[in-house]
């Protein structure tokens, strides 16, 4: 098992005692491809956070079990996750454009993380990254290794950080939100990349979305998240299929292109969704 | 007697330094028509939108009537008591250190209105904001409630003409559909003439009878949404964008 | 009702305007207190200005009573911080003291953080032309070395507090309208002040009523770091016979006029200088607390 993470628990301190930010989620995640879906305040993205061992200090974290390939993460210190972070598991964030330094051109950027995973001169590394561009279909990768940050676009940008991210082999790729930023085109043309690499490399991918309908796509498994909790778990393509209130609730309010309708269904919060159950990861 | 449309735009043209943002785009919108701007980043779209409610500072060419009445530039104060814009991001668009009463206030004071407290108290039922919420500051709102006030501020001098800039898409989906169904409401209600800009055809679809496709400054097709839903659209982005909204809208 | 309990102020549903507004500050004063040093930094301002308003009363002996008999006499039962080279009370001298230099440096502040505010928002809210004349007139100020600018205009004028204080105004200014300026053209293109623009309000009413009020948080913390640093130039200003003159007691003067005793009778020039060791040190502490508590990025 890749992820696997038990009765996970982050909380934060607040003036009127501490806030509870997830509460209690259990996920695994194999050599496979898993989204979490959720909308904001939902607790995805901090599960993925606890996941790296990137939460702000503040941030209080428990869980039964929170363990990367069996290494064990509330345990760890800042060392050993450093040898976990970008090598064995890559990220990606929502918007390149804070993820690129300005002043570097890309090329060296990716370059600099391939020699500080595989070591070698800089010739190998400008090669391997050539290479690595002419994976993630960069057109043109011989000239855009040379190309500064703001030379490229938001969908580029993105490959890039991508082709950074491979260049250590990871085992896990998390990306959140890693198309929230792009445009329709592009979105579909960068998650068919994820799911095309992840596949080839036999790679297990975190894909932290808010978009329920679009990750379904490219993803063979489904978390649907709410208030700091797992609502459901299902296969993908089951998604038309969902039994949880809140999963169908999501899907039903969305407004359609082929399907119009005059009003839209709003989604009834049920309190109960808030009480702890015992559900099988 | 023939009805004037409500905005009547002609070959506009925006330009900032050597980029040339939008080549010269016509459309009218008849009054308490609905008509969506749609395209990806960049395409132009949003610079229309703000060269329609006078927030341009660079200067645009061409000729842009509302009301039959041609506006320049600068716009007069009268001008914004018959259009108002919501903006995109809640979060941005709020004042942080006033509170809802102080924000919905501002318009009024602006044109001296005196009935205040009546008029905001109506503004929030409107919008479907409890009273007690009137002195709250936007960070003590969630981004639902933050464009409700975005548009309860915009409804306040009672305009004829709402400008929407991607309203829903800072949004979480299940609030997106609270705010649609909002705008659909209010717009039946008063008779408002819509424009909004949007990279979503699903709301575009449920939101305006036609659209405009927008491509690198270029209007490269208008069509009505029934025709868009219908799959006759004739240009290739507009068949691209059909698709992938299409593929992607069933899980 | 108006009661300020401390439910009614920290209430989230406020029901008036002014609970609204009383809540924002007792959260403010909140984050504040607990903060130790800003704290530790307000009290010792607090008891400064207290003990400078009260030196009629806190003080032992009239400042510029001389006991020539009793010259450079250790702290004693009489004399609590000693004498001076005249044999007048030190500590009397420093209570005095306090009221000139404080008063100079709050009449500095009153003056420089407006017009710096009021030029660096207009500035930068305006663009263009009008940006750039008056960012080149700042420019030009900003390029004097303040003591020096300070030490000609006050050969020029006649030394004294008034022109102390009108030299240190000149040259402090320009930093505060650059910040505001800063500060503006982050915010003049936010969508919530095209929302007001959209009213139809004047360029002076949005300037006034919706950009000024996000720049006085930053200009506040920075008037606070500041303080210190105007407290030394009007006493380095006195040390150098250019600020206030005698008799009339000031703490950079006091310690100009006593240097040459430093090694012998150290106590002397020692008082002043810790008291604005001590002032300085205050305002940076407590400025440092107002930056985390109201820095607009934190919330």
């Amino acid at each position: 098992m890749l992820v696997d993470i038990s009765n996970l628990r982050i909380s934060f301190p607040g003036r009127n005692g501490p806030s509870r930010a997830v509460r209690g989620v259990s996920l695994s995640i194999d050599r496979e491809k898993v989204a979490i879906v959720g909308e904001s305040g939902s607790g995805k993205s901090l599960t993925a956070r606890a996941l790296m061992k990137l939460l702000p200090d503040t941030a209080t974290v428990e869980a039964d079990r929170l363990a990367f390939d069996g290494t064990d993460i509330l345990g760890a210190d800042e060392r050993a996750m450093r040898r976990l972070r970008g090598k064995r598991m890559g990220f990606i964030l929502q918007d390149p454009k804070f993820s690129l330094n300005p002043v570097q051109t890309v090329g060296d950027q990716v370059a600099e993380a391939w020699r500080l995973h595989k070591g070698g001169g800089k010739r190998e590394a400008r090669e391997a990254t050539i290479d690595l561009f002419a994976q993630v279909k960069i057109r043109d990768p011989g000239k855009v290794v040379d190309a500064w940050p703001h030379e490229v676009s938001g969908g580029m940008g993105q490959r890039i950080m991508i082709a950074m991210m491979l260049a250590a082999d990871p085992e896990l790729l998390i990306a959140d939100e890693p198309t929230s930023a792009l445009d329709a085109t592009v979105q579909a043309e960068i998650l068919r990349l994820v799911e095309d690499l992840v596949s080839r490399r036999g790679m297990g991918l975190m894909l932290i979305s808010h978009d329920l309908p679009l990750v379904s796509h490219f993803c063979d498994r489904v978390v649907v998240m709410y208030a700091g909790r797992v609502m459901e778990t299902l296969t993908a393509d089951k998604l038309g299929h969902a039994e949880h209130p809140y999963t169908r609730g999501l899907l039903a309010c969305l407004p359609s292109l082929e399907a119009p309708r005059r009003r839209l269904p709003t989604l009834s919060r049920d309190p109960a969704w808030l009480e702890p159950t015992r559900t099988t990861p | 007697m023939t009805t004037t449309d409500a905005i009547r735009v002609d070959d506009l043209k925006v330009r900032y330094g050597d980029f040339e943002a939008v080549k010269g785009v016509s459309f009218d919108v008849p009054a308490g028509g609905s008509f969506g701007l749609v395209g990806e980043s960049g395409s132009g779209k949003s610079t229309i939108l703000r060269a329609l409610a006078g927030l341009d500072r660079s200067g645009w060419t061409g000729g842009i009537a509302f009301e039959g009445r041609t506006v320049a530039r600068t716009r007069d104060r009268a001008f914004f008591r018959s259009v108002q814009m919501v903006f995109q991001d809640p979060y941005g668009s709020l004042h942080p250190r006033q509170t809802v009463d102080r924000i919905l206030c501002e318009p009024l004071d602006v044109h001296g209105i005196a009935d205040t407290e009546k008029r905001i108290a109506r503004g929030l039922d409107e919008v479907g904001i409890p009273q007690a919420f009137r002195f709250r500051y936007p960070h003590q709102l969630s981004g639902g409630q933050r464009q409700r006030i975005a548009i309860a501020r915009a409804l306040i001098l009672e305009p004829r003409i709402l400008l929407l800039d991607e309203p829903t898409s800072a949004l979480d989906v299940s609030v997106q559909a609270e705010i649609l169904n909002l705008l659909v409401d209010l717009r039946e209600e008063r008779g408002l003439t819509f424009v909004t800009v949007t990279h979503n055809l699903a709301v575009v679809a449920h939101l305006c009878d036609r659209l405009g496709v927008m491509q690198a400054g270029v209007m490269v097709e208008q069509l009505s949404v029934e025709d868009l839903r219908l799959g006759r659209a004739r240009h290739p982005h507009t068949r691209e964008l059909r698709a992938l909204t299409v593929g992607l809208e069933a899980p | 009702m108006k009661t300020f309990s401390r439910e009614w102020l920290l209430s989230e549903t406020p029901a008036s305007r002014a609970q609204a507004a009383w809540g924002r500050r007792y959260r403010l004063l909140l984050d504040l207190t607990s903060n130790g040093l800003a704290v530790a930094g307000f009290l010792i301002v607090v008891v400064c200005l207290v003990a400078s308003l009260g030196a009629p009363w806190f003080a032992t002996h009239d400042p510029s009573l001389q006991e020539l008999g009793n010259r450079l006499a250790r702290p004693s039962a009489t004399h609590w911080l000693g004498t001076d080279e005249l044999g007048r009370d030190v500590w009397s001298r420093m209570l005095w003291g306090g009221r000139v230099t404080l008063g100079m440096v709050i009449v500095v502040v009153m003056a420089v953080a407006p017009v710096g505010l009021a030029v660096g928002c207009i500035s930068g809210y305006a663009g263009g032309t009008v940006d750039r004349v008056m960012m080149r007139v700042t420019d030009v100020f900003l390029a004097f070395p303040r003591l020096v600018l300070a030490l000609a205009f006050v050969a020029a004028l006649k030394p004294g507090v008034e022109s102390a204080i009108l030299a240190i105004v000149l040259t402090a200014w320009p930093p505060y309208a650059r910040l505001a300026r800063a500060e503006t053209l982050t915010i003049r293109d936010a969508d919530f002040i095209a929302a007001v623009r959209l009213t139809g309000a004047s360029p002076a009413r949005i300037v006034l009523r919706h950009v000024a009020p996000l720049c006085v948080p930053s200009l506040v913390v920075r008037v606070t770091l500041d303080l210190g640093t105007f407290i030394l130039t009007a006493a380095a200003l006195g040390f150098l016979g250019m600020g206030a003159q005698p008799p009339s007691p000031e703490w950079g003067a006091m310690i100009a006029t006593t240097k040459r005793f430093i090694f012998d009778q150290w106590w002397v020039p020692t008082a002043p200088g810790i008291a604005i060791f001590m002032v300085s040190l205050a305002f940076n502490l407590l400025g440092d607390g107002l930056r985390d508590v109201l820095d607009p990025k934190q919330r």
